[in-house]
């Protein structure tokens, strides 16, 4: 292959050769040979090949960060993938960009700039340390060759959603996690509510999808082109647009997209669903990686969205809504999957709030320590469903710090981590948003955000001290099976949370050094347009930060008091009356959409299987009919009117014959008779004439 | 291009025919070996047709292209009328042939134990309306299309009629008298086109020949009246909403095979005919048409996926989505834009893989079964491993997965048809089926394969055997190929697609001005050097 970095095409191809391998070989071991697939060999393959991407994507990076800063941005051609016809495209503005007629060809491109280098590391990073984890995790599971191809796959169409070099590639990816995810939330898919969720989690997607491809549509009719690049490239002269316009519908349209993907107000009623799946593909698809893709689109499509500022305070308000409601929902979860659920999605409406406040560096790097620690929060929540036996409601866990130490202290790590607490890695990357929302003059932004920052804190010791304190609540046969898990499910632990503590440190505030992070990305955002900030000192910023930590302290002390000092357990929560009924059936959302979605889709789908039947078959049908019953008055005319005529006449020759007939007695003296009678008349006629 | 000095359309096109003698000579009771020599002649008619798509540009091929038709075949047939046995392919009629050709071989092989009654009649019957098919798809001469189109109306009639359901009678006498309703009203209009032919250039010159037709200058009220008349012949095959309630019934009542063939290819005759004929020949009676095709396209996509949800029966349900999907390759063809016609062909070859294959999946349960109910089914994974990998494959396939075949016929539609701006609107309402599709296809998949297995019956159904799994694996192979190597298939549109863009943004008046005036009248069209003895056509 072509290019400065040759091997790129390889990297998703690794992955994807895992799953074609694995998927064939144990569906033949398992069927054909009716043997059970080596549990040794799918694992090594699987996670070798993501090993293998891994090391390939570091090698990559390394080479991408040898060129100069403006020099980062590597694309390598595989093939065509899509040459259609002519396209007449509309153009943009008045005659900013040309109308004219453009060949629809849609190239197999990758392409790795600083943006797509961090995604590349982190899902293939944080993927290969969950790979490893799953191999403990689903051990003892007849699906295990399954579990791994599916897995395999995902990592590939995650790689190609952030590798690729134009939004149909993108799709292409978005759609093919989207599918994973469906597949891996209905592995255990004997449990209806798992078939239920991943129907669910597709079909809520697919609405974000609808939005997304109509946006598509739109920008290629508008600029004719796919790839990121050269779309840059026709813009980055234009002003943002001051009214409602075509960007601010394409960037609108992806952001519905955006919104299914990665769980947002109000396409996220998948995601707590979602967490059917095993523990690991909560850790990998819908926390670390799937999920971000939505952050992804929005900051690789920056020099849009910056373009249309009613699309991206729209971000920036669907965000920290988002952020805010998701984090009371989670407050009194009982399942502490759940709870983890709710929080990921409040964690990415703070991404989201990021990328609203134009600080795209930002949500990418609280993308990337979000990834570390809460995908170690859901390893470390895996590690107690392991060892509980598949126990997953608060109520019956407690002191379980005794038990499981190694998992008890990384947890630890991701959680202080999540709270915002100097200087762990949550605390640089969140703090950065808050700052950022301030500093942009989004003080509403900023409030709500350190709202939710607060009930973060809350829900975050709520679910430490019911699960690691408190007291121990286990059901005996539980605690029979209670035991640390297994080396190979520590050791990714314990790399994420040294991960979740360091993560942040490459991207420090300034008033403690430099945002080495910010600065990494910096290429990426050339085309984008960006207020210039007002400055504040740095002591000022120290102080907002110091203010964001001590509201993370008054979450943590109340929840403290609550559910350690009163030892309070969840079957007690539920007397606390209507607000706790509302948080817990997460404001009837579900209900609600129910009721107006879902239900007058299938009722109409009713109605219109009757009218078929009824309306359209009902005239097929009665034109049958009424040509039967034609048929039958024109057998009964042809019958007795026709055949009648017919007879009639035949009936008329048979009857005068008949009289005619009695003429002809063959007698002679009649003839004779005949002849003088005959003569005698004529004669008088002659005589008396 | 010949194969054993028979030129190759003829060969691919009879071949089924030396079958069906073969067939006939063997005695009632053997079956084996009627099933041999059927799906032996069903291979050998998939292989026949590949040199087609192998020699497609070879020099000899294209030196010999007439109206940007290959292998073109033209001989005197019935000369008191004018017509001629005249054969051609373009880019369009080569993919739908090869998906004939392949689905054909694919619909036998997979009846081998569906049908155990009248075994000779059922393959002689399958192997006519192969040949029937196949004509229609290279007949360029409107006689000799419609004596095709006609043909294999009776097989398919007998087929439902002889080895369907319950209801089989109801289905097969709706489906024929609702089909032949079309096509006498197509017939007058072949025969009005004809006498304005002989109108306008005079008796000796007359023909049948669609490119002799094309060439006339056709006034704009009998544009109206023709269109409509061919409208309604090709809008009940495709079918389209208001036509479509014959579909449900006959693929429900047909055995496995019919409705394979049946959704695979004859539904693909009535989207063909709109593209090869009613577009070019009544370019601005389409255009004047097109808001209203655009309607019913749209209530064929939402309307389809609806009924499609609610539906008990697996079949039915798979039969609605053809409504839905054929809505969808309806809406590129007739948004008259280069990749929407390009991708409206590539989603007919589409359709015939994904639902040809989703109708056997129905097959090979009912088979084992004898129900088709989706209440009858669920948590069959568990035991049948393959037969779900396989059924999700072809779910994903018709529900428009990128990276499958679906995606790209369903994209360039969209982007086909939003690039006219008065059409936008219709796209963005077709998009909406994306969403209704995965709904009722994943629905069905989970109530069919997820859950427990509760019912013994269905515990014991054994997974798919090596026939079984030969069957589905040229289509998921295409499914795979056309979603990612589109380029490869594309490419053979993309002339016949601007040609038909081409001829659609002509008026009336251009058209006149293109033709040879009167007093000289086309020279007759020389018959291809492999076609015999050189006959003057007059």
């Amino acid at each position: 292959m072509n290019g400065p970095i040759p091997y790129l095409w390889l990297i998703p191809l690794l992955p994807l050769a895992g799953f074609a391998i694995n998927g064939l070989y144990g569906l033949i071991t398992q069927r054909v040979r009716e043997r059970k697939p080596n549990r040794y060999l799918v694992a090594t393959l699987a996670c070798g090949l993501v090993l293998a991407a891994f090391v390939l994507g570091l090698a990559a990076c390394y080479e991408l960060a040898q060129l100069p800063a403006e020099e980062r941005s590597v694309e390598q051609l595989v093939f065509h993938w899509i040459q259609g016809g002519d396209v007449a495209t509309t153009g943009y503005g008045a005659g900013a960009v040309a109308p004219g007629t453009v060949p629809f060809q849609v190239e197999w491109a990758i392409l790795l700039d600083p943006l797509s280098a961090v995604m590349l590391l982190v899902v293939t990073g944080v993927g290969l340390l969950i790979h490893v984890f799953a191999i403990g995790y689903m051990w003892a599971d007849t699906g295990f060759y399954r579990f791994f191809s599916y897995m395999n796959l995902f990592m590939f169409a995650m790689l190609v959603l952030v590798l690729g070099n134009n939004y149909l590639m993108m799709f292409l990816g978005w759609e093919g996690v989207g599918f994973c995810s469906y597949a891996l939330i209905g592995f255990y898919f004997h449990k209806q509510s798992a078939g239920d969720a991943g129907k669910k989690a597709f079909v809520v997607n697919r609405v974000g999808d609808y939005g997304f491809i109509v946006g598509v549509l739109l920008l290629f009719a508008t600029f004719g082109t796919f790839n990121y690049g050269r779309l840059a490239g026709l813009v980055k002269d234009l002003p943002a647009e001051a009214h409602f316009g075509i960007l601010s519908a394409i960037t609108l349209l992806f952001f519905i997209g955006a919104c299914g993907k990665s769980a947002q107000i109000p396409l996220y009623v998948w995601l707590p669903d979602a967490m059917e799946g095993p523990t690991p593909v909560s850790a990998l698809i819908h926390a670390a990686t799937m999920v971000t893709a939505g952050v992804y689109m929005v900051t690789r499509s920056n020099f849009l969205f910056t373009r249309a500022p009613v699309s991206l305070e729209l971000v920036g308000f669907v965000g920290v809504t988002t952020a805010l409601a998701a984090a009371l929902m989670a407050l009194f979860q009982r399942d502490i999957k759940r709870v983890l659920a709710y929080s990921t999605v409040s964690q990415l409406g703070y991404m989201f709030a990021a990328l609203g406040a134009a600080a795209f560096a930002a949500g990418i790097m609280h993308l990337m320590t979000h990834a570390f620690f809460k995908a170690l929060l859901f390893l470390g929540a895996g590690s107690i469903i392991h060892a509980l036996h598949h126990e997953q409601d608060l109520q019956h866990m407690g002191n379980l710090r005794r038990h499981m130490p190694l998992t008890f202290a990384t947890m630890l790590m991701a959680y202080l981590a999540i709270c915002g607490i100097f200087p762990f890695s949550g605390f640089f990357s969140k703090d950065e948003i808050l700052w950022r929302s301030f500093a942009s003059g989004h003080y509403v932004f900023y409030g709500i955000g350190l709202a939710a920052a607060g009930l973060t804190a809350f829900y975050m010791t709520r679910l430490m001290v019911l699960t690691f304190f408190s007291t121990e609540r286990i059901t005996p046969e539980a605690k029979h099976h209670l035991h640390e898990s297994p080396a190979v499910m520590t050791v990714p632990l314990v790399v994420l949370a040294v991960l979740s503590v360091v993560g942040g440190w490459i991207g420090l505030p300034a008033w403690l050094g430099a945002n080495t992070f910010e600065h990494w990305l910096e290429p990426v955002f050339r085309y984008a347009i960006r207020p210039e900030a007002p400055h504040f000192s740095h002591g000022f910023e120290f102080a907002m930060a110091m203010g964001s930590v001590a509201v993370a302290a008054i979450g943590i002390g109340l929840a403290y008091l609550v559910y350690q000092r009163r030892g309070v357990v969840p079957d007690q929560e539920m007397t606390w009356g209507r607000l706790w009924q509302a948080l817990y059936h997460k404001f009837y959302i579900d209900e609600l959409y129910d009721a107006l979605i879902i239900r007058p889709c299938k009722g109409l789908g009713n109605l219109l299987a009757a009218f078929d039947l009824s309306v359209i078959d009902g005239f097929v049908n009665g034109t049958a009919a009424a040509t039967r019953g034609s048929a039958t008055v024109s057998g009964w005319f042809d019958k007795y009117v026709v055949d009648g005529l017919v007879n009639l006449q035949a009936w008329i020759v048979q009857n005068v014959s008949g009289v005619l007939r009695r003429l002809q007695t063959g007698v002679a003296p009649n003839y004779a008779l005949a002849i003088v009678l005959g003569i005698v008349i004529l004669s008088c006629l002659y005589i008396f004439r | 291009m010949e194969i054993l000095g028979i030129p190759i359309l003829n060969a691919v096109t009879y071949l089924p025919l030396i079958g069906l003698v073969v067939i006939l000579l063997v005695p009632r009771g053997r079956d084996t070996l009627i099933k041999w020599i059927a799906n032996i002649t069903g291979f050998l008619g998939f292989l026949v047709s590949i040199p087609l798509i192998l020699n497609w540009d070879s020099p000899a091929v294209t030196a010999q292209m007439k109206h940007g038709m290959r292998y073109v075949i033209d001989v005197p047939w019935i000369h008191s009328i004018g017509a001629r046995y005249m054969f051609g392919i373009d880019g369009i009629s080569l993919l739908l042939v090869l998906l004939t050709t392949l689905l054909g071989f694919v619909a036998i092989l997979s009846s081998w134990s569906a049908i155990t009654v009248r075994v000779k009649e059922y393959y002689v019957y399958m192997l006519l309306l192969q040949t029937g098919m196949l004509g229609v798809f290279m007949a360029t001469d409107f006689f000799l299309f419609y004596v095709f189109w006609e043909v294999m109306l009776v097989p398919m009639y007998f087929l439902i009629g002889v080895w369907g359901g319950e209801r089989k009678l109801y289905a097969a006498i709706k489906f024929f008298l609702y089909t032949l309703l079309g096509s006498v009203v197509m017939l007058l209009a072949i025969l009005a086109l004809y006498f304005k032919y002989i109108a306008v250039y005079g008796w000796e010159n007359r023909t049948f020949s669609y490119f002799r037709f094309l060439e006339m200058g056709l006034d704009p009220s009998f544009q109206f009246w023709a269109f409509l008349a061919f409208f309604l012949a090709f809008a009940i095959k495709v079918p389209m909403f208001p036509f479509h309630t014959w579909l449900p019934d006959a693929h429900v009542e047909a055995p496995t095979a019919g409705s394979v063939i049946l959704a695979g290819v004859l539904l693909k005759m009535g989207t063909y005919g709109f593209v090869r004929f009613s577009m070019p020949l009544f370019p601005q009676a389409t255009r004047e048409f097109t808001p209203w095709l655009m309607v019913l396209c749209i209530i064929g996509v939402i309307y389809g996926a609806l009924v499609a949800m609610m539906q008990k029966d697996m079949k039915k349900l798979v039969a609605y989505s053809s409504v839905s999907h054929l809505g969808f390759t309806m809406l590129g063809v007739f948004a008259a834009t280069q990749i929407g016609i390009q991708g409206g062909v590539i989603q007919m070859i589409n359709h015939g893989i994904s639902t040809g294959a989703l109708f056997m999946i129905v097959g090979i349960v009912y088979e084992r079964r004898h129900t088709r109910l989706i209440a009858e089914y669920g948590g069959l994974s568990h035991h049948m491993p393959i037969y779900a990998t396989i059924f999700l494959i072809m779910t994903l396939s018709s529900i428009g997965l990128p990276g499958l075949n679906g995606f790209i016929g369903e994209f360039m539609i969209l982007q086909g048809t939003f690039q006219v701006p008065e059409l936008r609107v219709w796209a963005i309402l077709a998009a909406s089926g994306i969403v209704l599709g995965a709904a009722y296809m994943l629905w069905l998949f989970q109530r069919v394969m997820f859950g427990k297995c509760e019912k013994e019956e269905n515990r014991r159904m054994k997974d798919l055997n090596l026939r079984e799994v030969c069957t589905f694996v040229p289509l998921i192979i295409l499914a795979v190929w056309i979603g990612i190597f589109p380029s490869f298939w594309l490419r053979y549109l993309d002339a016949p697609a601007k040609a038909v863009v081409e001829r659609m943004q002509l008026t009336g008046r251009t058209i006149s001005a293109q033709v040879v005036t009167p007093a000289v009248p086309p020279a007759p069209t020389a018959p291809a050097a492999a076609a015999g003895p050189a006959v003057p056509a007059e």
